[in-house]
This record gives C-alpha cells, structure tokens and sequence, in this order.
C-alpha cells in the first residue's frame, strides 16, 4: 500500500514519525507522594515538590519505573538497567519548575518494534526508537478571565512516558493503525489507559514530504494532537502544504505547529520559537537509575498475554479466522468474555455469536461488554442447549434475545416458553401431512419439477411447528413424502 | 573564547532576563570572564573518564507508590504573586 501526493513536479511520498506521551498508571506523581486521580479539585494533588517550592527535592515513584519497563518488554524493545534523568529548560506557565525532568541522553527503554496490521491484512514492522520517563505539566484554563490564565497544577508531576517511533510511517492510515496498536498494548499492559479524550495519551506528530528515493527533508512538528482521526488529518493537510511550498521553489522551515481542526489547517505555534534550545543538562538533584536484572525478568514473567500473542493463540486453539480473532482481541475485556464463552465449546459457534448477536444487541442497548445484558456463562450454556439439539439455531436468536430482555437463564427462558426442539418424528410427520393436504396445488406443482418450492414447505412446517421442529428431521419426512 | 552581543541578548531572553541595550554590553564582558574561567578546565585531559554524575555513588533512593503528600492548596498557593480562588493566575497565555 503506498499513499502519494500527486504534485506539479511529480509524486511524494510522506514521512511521518511519531512521538506520544502516554500517561503512566500509577497511585502518585512520579517525584512526589501527591495524588495523580483525574477530575479532582483544582490544586488539592500538588505538593511543595510538584509546585517547585525552593529547595525539595524529587524522589522516583519505583512503581512509575516497573510500569515504563512492562511497556518497553511490551514493545519487544531493549531494557537500559541505567538511565539518568536530565533537566529540559523551558519557561510556562503550566512548569512551576522552569525546567521539565526528562530522560535525554540516557533514556531507560532503546530500540524495540511494533507491528501494524493494515486493511486487508497487510503488516508492516514500525520501529521504536526509544521511550523515556518525565513528568507532565499542569493544566492552563484559559475561558474562566478576559485577561488571565488561570493555572491547575494537580497534572503537574504525573509520569508520563515519551514513546517515540522510527519516521517509519508513509501513509495516514498508517499512524492510525500505530497509535491504535500502540494503545491496544498499552492497555492489556495496564501502563496507561489510552484515553486521548482526557489527554492521558496525546501524539506529536513529525511530517516531511519528498520524492522517491531522495533522503530526508525538513521536518515540522504537530504538537498535541488528541485524537487518530486528527493526527491522520493533520498529517494530509501538513504534507499537502509542504509540498505546496516546496513545489513553488520555497524552503519549508523547521518550526513547531498546531493542528486546527476547525480550519483543517496546521499554523506556527509562536511561543516554540525558542523551543529547540532547550540547554538539557543532568538533574543535579537525581542520581542514575539503576536496575536489576532480575527485576527486569521477574516484571516480564508476570506481564500478561499480549495481543499478537492472544490472537494466534485463538486461531490455533479454537481454529477461527485471523480476522475474527483480531475482532476479539483488540479489547482484553472482549477476549477474556470471548474465553469464557469458547473454553470446552465449539470456538467458530462462539465467535459468531459474540461479534454477532452479542455485539449487536450491546450496541441497540448501549452498554460495553462489561456489563453485557448476557453474561459469558449464559451465553456459554446457550450454546450447550444448541449443541445438543435441545433448540435449534433459529429458535435459540428468540432465547438470545429474550436473555437480553429479561436476563434470564437460557434453560429458564426455554422452559417456560415451551421452545424445546421437536425432534419427535410422529409430530413432525404429522405438520408435513397437515401441510400437503393444506397445499395440495403447490404439492401437485412440486411434483412437475418445480423444485424451488421445497423451501416454501420448509418454511410451511416450521411455521406449523412455531419454528421448534428440527430442521434436519423436517427435511428428511418433507424429502420423503413429497417424493413419494 | 569570545561570547557576542547576539548571543548575549539570546541568552538573556532564553532566561527570561530583560536587558537594557546600555546593559548589554557590560553583561557581556562579565559572562564571557566566566565562560573563560570555566574553560580552564577543558585544558585536563579526560580522555576515556566517565562523565562525573553525584559526589555520592550510592543508588538512587526510590520510594513505593502510595500516596503521602498534597491536599495543602492554601500553601501551595501562598507564595503566588496572584490567585483566584482555588487557582494561580498569570498573564493570559493563548496559543
């Protein structure tokens, strides 16, 4: 798959990196004991350290290194067991420090990979270059004053990790299927939660454009996109206008910019003008990291099954399609009910109704798969029924959605409702006798070749049977009669 | 080693210092009497020595993720040079 741009002077092709800032799962703040809860009240998760009081001093939240370490072994990438930590100088009004605490030179996770799946199939290998610790900002309000900013500093501290890829990335829907990979792994993790809407996952998006063949040209970087859909917008539009510039004998400028989704346009973000000079140098206050092996291999024995791994451990154990088994892993919550469901049963039987029916009636109800209307284990025992033939397939949709209604079991529902198949042939006879005298004419039709008129029979004795007689059984008496 | 009025007036900006033109070139000649005296010490040889990262060589103290701090807004904002309510403000700053 290749996107290009079509120019005057011929074709591009683009380049795109990405850098994301995924916001760690942890209790506290990477240096300080404050709170790292979303929503609270404005202020109250600060402490003297994350407010930059004169003189306190950080100490490294261990839990915030385990999880950095997971996501690297997640991303099969290379484990430093020392890393430092190193000051980026920069003035805001959402740093009370005047400097951020990052990893530069010495990050603790280097080189690993990610492999992207693309429509129809298609994968491609992306590389990681490296991931590294810091901490994020506070949070600047800007509608509450004509004339002020009003600053929350309860997000200043928290662990963020800065994953940043190889300018592997071609194509726009490219960087979607890297960023939706990339949270997939994040979340069965349990690093971070991936929620781009909260901002605990945000991507700055690196663009250049050139010509087959040629190296790298200049770059811009897109800050702080918040959603897939605007990072691949962002990357069309950006890529189009270099392209633009330089077809019209113009230099595209190293700059920083900012997404309008509004506009649909990239613009200078101004206050970055300075932004590359950011005199890093080692935190005086911070020692090097320093790990244990044996840490490292005691947090990769204990990390759980990733989503490449489930998916060709479902194809291989309950024999479905690579696709339906992408379908049910790109959420662990949907697997793990999928498992429930599958486990000693006919896996291809359960595939079906779990992204079928079951998906179906959760999206007409409007609730998530953790709190189906159906539990797994009802779905599991409803299928039992089906396979052995106590109901039939048509007959179990009616049990399935009377599940969804009621919540009831699905013996329950069968029971009461009387929907236990017919597998009685003296009754089923009986309905495809009853049909025949019924539709003499049609018999008589039937009988002078025209055969398409078995399914209207089917349907008759079904119909009779209020749809419980087993199928197979009616087939084999209508076969039998009408021909004879 | 001799440090420019441009780089100077930079530099200046970079750390948020406000320097008047009359200002700048005495600021000049005291940064670059600094810069001269630490580049001494480009002069020993640190050919195949480590970069020195702490006086002390213990490991780095790490502590278990709980929380222990925060919940004290009134001293955090204390020191502010203005407030709002439960926040700091400052100057608007608008992309």
């Amino acid at each position: 798959m290749s996107y290009v741009i079509e120019g005057k002077t011929g074709n591009w092709e683009i380049v795109v990196g990405l850098e994301v800032h995924a916001q760690i799962i942890s209790q506290s703040k990477l240096f300080s004991g404050a709170s790292t809860k979303f929503g609270g009240e404005p202020n109250t998760q600060v402490s003297l350290v994350d407010a930059a009081f004169p003189g306190m001093l950080p100490v490294i939240n261990r839990e915030c290194v385990a999880q950095a370490v997971r996501t690297g072994l997640g991303l099969n990438a290379r484990i430093n067991l020392e890393s430092r930590f190193d000051r980026k100088n920069y003035f805001y009004a959402d740093l009370p420090q005047g400097y951020q605490i990052s990893q530069f030179a010495h990050p603790i996770v280097g080189e690993g990979t990610i492999e992207i799946e693309l429509a129809g199939g298609e994968t491609r290998q992306i590389g990681i270059t490296r991931l590294h610790m810091e901490q994020d900002a506070g949070k600047l309000l800007h509608d509450q004053d004509p004339t002020r900013s009003f600053v929350d500093l309860n997000r200043a501290g928290v662990a963020l990790m800065e994953i940043v890829s190889e300018p592997d990335i071609r194509a726009p829907e490219e960087a979607g299927a890297y960023l939706r990979k990339l949270r997939q792994i994040l979340r069965y993790l349990g690093t971070c939660d991936g929620n781009m809407e909260e901002g605990s996952m945000r991507a700055d998006v690196n663009v250049s454009v050139r010509k087959a063949g040629e190296p790298f040209r200049t770059r811009c970087e897109i800050k702080n996109v918040n959603s897939i859909r605007f990072v691949m917008q962002a990357i069309e539009v950006e890529a189009a206008r270099q392209v633009e510039i330089w077809e019209n004998g113009g230099e595209v400028d190293q700059e920083t910019r900012l997404f309008d989704p509004g506009r649909g346009e990239t613009r200078t973000m101004r206050s970055k003008e300075d932004a590359h000079d950011y005199r890093y140098f080692p935190d005086p206050d911070l020692l090097p990291l320093v790990i244990e092996q044996a840490w490292v291999d005691g947090l990769k024995a204990a990390l759980p099954e990733l989503p490449d791994a489930k998916r060709a451990r479902f194809q291989k154990d309950y024999g479905i399609p690579f696709y339906d088994a992408g379908v049910l892993v790109a959420e662990q919550s949907v697997a793990d009910f999928f498992e429930t469901v599958a486990k000693g049963r006919d896996g291809k039987l359960a595939v079906t109704w779990v992204t079928g029916d079951l998906f179906a009636a959760l999206n007409r109800t409007g609730r998530t798969i953790e709190n189906s209307p159906v539990s797994a284990e009802a779905l599991g025992k409803m299928l039992d029924l089906i396979s052995d033939g106590t109901i039939n397939g048509k007959i179990a949709k009616d049990v399935f959605e009377d599940m969804v209604e009621t919540g009831e079991s699905p013996d329950a529902i069968v029971e009461k409702k009387g929907l236990k198949q017919v597998t009685d042939t003296g009754v089923i006879d009986a309905a495809v006798d009853a049909i025949m005298a019924k539709h003499a004419d049609k018999v008589e039709e039937f009988r002078s070749g025209k055969d398409k008129l078995f399914g209207f029979f089917v349907g008759q004795v079904m119909k009779e049977t209020k749809g419980k007689a087993n199928p197979a059984l009616v087939n084999e008496a209508l076969k039998a009669k009408l021909n004879g | 080693m001799s440090l420019d009025l441009a780089t100077t007036r930079r530099i200046a900006k970079l750390a948020r210092i406000g320097l008047e033109d009359a200002e700048l070139e005495s600021v000049r000649q005291k940064l670059d009497g600094i810069l001269g005296w630490v580049d001494q010490l480009s002069e020993v040889d640190v050919e195949g020595v480590p970069p020195m990262v702490g006086t002390e060589m213990e490991a780095l103290r790490q502590r278990e993720d709980v929380v222990t701090d925060g919940n004290c807004r009134e001293a955090v904002l204390s020191c502010a040079p203005e407030t709002s309510g439960p926040f700091y403000t400052v100057p608007k700053v608008v992309e």
